[in-house]
């Protein structure tokens, strides 16, 4: 409907004057019924008022804002899917409106009901928009140009002119229609019948064509965010140098799959960390942020498979029968060793601190659950160390330019047997009793001083922490977002236009004939005047002014007045 | 792989120099502006009057090239008096006009020595990335101000550049440095270049539809009174005429709706290569689809019986806000993978 043309009526509206709806079909957002006026209409009237209400514009554009809105708490409060501690820390600190939040889904907007309620809403008016619309410009592109109104007037771009009776009939509507043809506009003449003819033209069936394509790629976007979602699985691994991982669940720190995904099922590639490396900006302003992280990997896409090379880089992941492996976090694992007090090795491995600030000062603990008593080692990791009366132990550079261990060595009850799982970072020390604190620097060793053991600081290494990440739907997704831009490209840019050039001879009989040119547009466009204004030039030269026009007007070679 | 300190004082210092152009730029606009009253007759002149018949005289080639009340600029371009002396406002319009193509062309050696100072593209921080998206803004007006006469919207984005700028160089400055691994990236080249081009386009389109507000006001009042006395107001009868005000506006923000969403689906791309999801619901991918979704919203509004004009406009800076939120407040409040400022 007309609604973006001036002076034209607006969608629904009836057609009040005796011309017709000039732009009719030139666009094809759809008209809204009234509401039936009784309810005689039945349940079939209602539902298919409602319906045509939930697929109209305004509904699109409400829903559009809903959207919009819903969208913002998801933004500003912390996300369950993406850092649950903090909801956690939020829900502690704010008990009072976080349980409010909390029932009200704020923590998990994203698949809140009511935030699913709208999106669904939107795809369903989406879908019963696109399916009327597409329908719509099928026949549009088929069928002719409109004919031309009575009163050409009327239109926004309009100009006209006399010419001498023989100068203007069939053969200037021919002419015309050739060149317009030839300019790829599609062309409806009505023959001169002695009174009037006219030549209707229109052009940039495209727009239309590129915005049903937009609409459709957002549902299709849709359909490979579904995909990923249904098929799709991401898990967290964390692998220390020189040590192997193998694509299983029982490997990943964390693991999420979608429902139609059979865990057992995954691909069953593996690689070995072989070395990693990072670098950190010395000096300056912005001392000790990341300037490097490389992985080197060895992988297998298959047991027994030819094992191949590879560096994956933060943005440069590792890609594996499908799957792909992100380089997302690194820390340290200092190797320790601890002997119990007959001198047998009851512990010795690389054991993984985790990093609690941005000059990697870490933390990390060891439980030996077997020795009797119970042993146990809390220490803080700092790759280069420095000790304060504020701080005790820390770390003033990422780099492990000077490292040492601070531990605290315990004994007595792990607390390990009452069923609870325990973090392995984590040590309850409710029923341990500390032996003594002591810091140690990379080949060090450190006698228990009640004689239970011997704790040695053998070497470092690093680890790094890979997302692994399988989504089917990406593909599609992706494809589906560049028709998107593609169809709104055209949709955009390509103009919409009708235009008309009528020849009339004159109603008193005389010896001048008229011709009109007028134009409209799909939008408030700027091409259309001066594309009107070419086209009745070149009219102009099919079908010349006579030679007396209007008064005063410069194209008048005599200079006559009329 | 070390900073070149030579080339990253260079930038500074001639973002100062651009800073000072930039303020001369201004008063000339605002001169310009003051003196500006009579916009509003000429572009009435062109919308209303011109008889169709009249129509005919101007040059068509010419009127091609101009939008609108584009008649206006035809007429005067081939005004016979040309050598008389110009208009005291025009004068100044013209010399703002000068200066600010100098300012940029400083600003322009600015952005480029940061980028070969730290050898990658100069958008890497916040206080980088205001000063491309100041630069874009004055490239995008200096573009549209080839074809069209901006002379009464300079002094709006002039203002609004210096602001970025101002805020940059004292609260978001940050030395010339390298990048974290996650930032290095070809994507990360294009995701930030559109987005920052979309800034200083919607900046404008926002600028451009905040003056639409005021002058359909005023527009509304005169004809209420409907003595046919001309619009008033200190600003608005200092602007075109509100339907030139608003189809300038749609079409600046149907050019960038595009290049938007292109902007949004670059940086999925760059998420899935750096993090692998490409989308994850992080505030600042949250914000970019609430603008994407309300820009989506004003389009829609154009195209909707009883939402054009006025309620289109309230949509387009409402889209514009949540622009600056995105751009502003999330990379100080909020905590996600964009860690991106370089502030502490
Ligand atoms: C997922 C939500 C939607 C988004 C993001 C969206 C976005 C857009 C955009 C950006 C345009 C501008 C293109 C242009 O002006 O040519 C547009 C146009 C249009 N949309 Fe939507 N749309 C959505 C849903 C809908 C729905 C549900 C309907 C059905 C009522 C609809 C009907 C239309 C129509 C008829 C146009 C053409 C307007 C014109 O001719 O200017 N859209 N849409």
């Amino acid at each position: 409907m007309s609604t973006s043309t001036p002076g034209a009526p607006e969608a629904g509206a009836a057609v009040q004057d005796s011309t017709e709806d000039l732009s009719a079909g030139l666009g094809t957002v759809p008209v809204n019924d009234l509401p039936p006026d009784s309810m005689k209409l039945g349940f079939v009237g209602w539902s298919r008022w409602m319906w045509r209400q939930l697929t109209s514009m305004r509904t699109a554009l409400l829903l559009l804002f809903l959207l919009a809105v819903a969208s913002i708490p998801g933004s500003v409060l912390p996300q369950r899917p993406v850092d649950p501690a903090r909801v956690t820390q939020y829900l502690s600190d704010n008990p009072g409106v976080g349980g409010v939040f909390d029932r009200l889904g704020f923590f998990d907007v994203f698949t809140a009901p009511w935030y699913v309620a709208i999106y669904l809403l939107l795809v369903i008016s989406l879908a019963g928009c696109i399916v009327p619309r597409t329908r719509l410009h099928w026949k549009a592109m088929r069928a002719q140009p409109p004919r031309a109104p009575s009163r050409l007037k009327r239109l926004p771009e309009y100009e006209s002119w006399e010419v001498s009776s023989d100068g203007a009939g069939q053969q200037t509507l021919d002419d015309t229609a050739a060149l317009l043809r030839k300019r790829r506009w599609r062309v409806r003449t009505q023959e001169f019948d002695g009174t009037s003819g006219w030549v209707s033209a229109e052009k940039g069936y495209l727009r239309e064509t590129g915005n049903l394509l937009f609409h459709i790629s957002l549902l299709g976007l849709l359909l490979g965010v579904a995909i990923g979602g249904m098929f799709g699985w991401r898990g967290q691994a964390l692998v220390i140098e020189g040590e192997s991982f193998s694509d299983t669940i029982t490997q990943y720190d964390t693991f999420s799959a979608g429902n139609l995904v059979d865990s057992a099922d995954l691909p069953p590639f593996s690689f070995t960390l072989n070395d990693f490396r990072s670098g950190f900006q010395a000096g300056g302003e912005q001392e000790g942020a990341a300037r490097l992280f490389e992985a080197d990997v060895t992988y297998r896409s298959q047991p027994g498979a030819e094992p191949e090379e590879k560096t994956v880089e933060v943005n440069d992941p590792l890609v594996v029968d499908g799957a792909k492996a992100y380089l997302v976090g690194h820390g340290y694992a200092p190797v320790i060793q601890v002997k119990n007090a007959q001198g047998q090795v009851i512990y010795d491995a690389p054991t993984v601190f985790l990093p609690i600030d941005g000059n990697f000062t870490s933390n990390g603990v060891v439980k030996m659950p077997d020795n009797d008593p119970q042993l146990a080692l809390q220490g803080i990791f700092a790759p280069t160390a420095a000790l304060d009366d504020q701080r005790g132990p820390h770390s003033t550079f990422p780099a492990a330019d000077d490292p040492a261990v601070f531990f605290s060595a315990w004994k007595g009850n792990l607390g390990l047997d009452d069923g609870i799982p325990q973090s392995v970072y984590k040590l309850d020390t409710s029923e341990l009793e500390q032996i003594g604190i002591k810091g140690l620097r990379p080949g060090e060793s450190w006698t228990l001083p009640d004689g239970s053991g011997t704790v040695s600081f053998t070497g470092i290494k690093q680890y790094a922490v890979f997302d692994v990440a399988y989504d089917p739907g990406k593909l599609f997704a992706l494809v589906a977002s560049i028709l998107a831009i593609l169809g709104l490209m055209l949709s955009l840019f390509i103009p919409r236009r009708r235009v008309w050039v009528k020849v009339s001879a004159a109603a008193d009989g005389t010896s001048s004939s008229t011709v009109e040119v007028a134009g409209l547009s799909r939008t408030d466009e700027a091409g259309l005047k001066p594309a009107v204004a070419d086209l009745a030039t070149d009219v102009r030269a099919i079908a010349p002014p006579a030679t007396t026009p209007t008064p005063g007007d410069p194209t008048d070679p005599d200079g006559k007045a009329h | 792989m070390t900073v070149n300190e030579s080339l990253a004082q260079l930038s500074n210092g001639m973002v100062y120099t651009s800073m000072v152009v930039y303020a001369g730029s201004f008063l000339g606009f605002a001169a310009s502006f003051a003196n500006g009253r009579g916009q509003q007759d000429e572009s009435e002149a062109a919308r209303g009057s011109v008889a169709s018949t009249k129509r005919n005289t101007v040059d068509v080639t010419n009127a091609a090239s101009v939008s609108g009340a584009g008649a206006t600029a035809t007429l005067t371009k081939t005004d016979p008096d040309d050598e008389a002396p110009l208009p005291p406002g025009r004068r100044a319009g013209n010399i703002a006009m000068s200066l600010m193509w100098l300012a940029t062309g400083f600003l322009l050696i600015s952005v480029i020595a940061r980028g070969f100072s730290a050898g990658r593209a100069p958008w890497g921080n916040m206080y980088e990335f205001s000063l491309a998206a100041a630069l874009a803004t004055a490239i995008v007006f200096l573009i549209l101000s080839i074809k069209h006469d901006l002379r009464w919207l300079g002094v709006f984005v002039v203002g609004a550049i210096l602001l970025t700028l101002g805020a940059a160089v004292t609260i978001l400055y940050t030395e010339s440095a390298q990048l974290v691994p996650a930032l290095k990236s070809v994507w990360l080249v294009i995701h930030v270049l559109a987005a920052i081009i979309c800034g200083g386009a919607f900046t404008i389109g926002a600028a451009v539809t905040g003056l639409y507000l005021v002058r359909d006001r005023a527009e509304i009042r005169a004809a209420k009174r409907g003595d046919g006395s001309p619009v008033d107001g200190w600003l608005a009868s200092r602007v075109p005429a509100a339907e030139r005000l608003d189809t300038m506006a749609y079409r600046i923000n149907a050019f960038v709706f595009p290049l938007w969403t292109f902007a949004v689906i670059a940086g999925a791309i760059w998420a899935e290569a750096a993090w692998g999801r490409y989308w994850g619901w992080d505030p600042k991918e949250t914000w970019a689809f609430i603008t994407w979704v309300i820009y989506a919203g004003y389009l829609h509004a154009r195209a909707t019986a009883g939402w054009r004009g006025r309620k289109a406009a309230v949509i387009c800076l409402v889209g514009y806000l949540a622009f600056l939120i995105n751009y502003f407040g999330v990379n100080f409040f909020a905590s996600g993978l964009h860690s991106y400022a370089g502030l502490n």
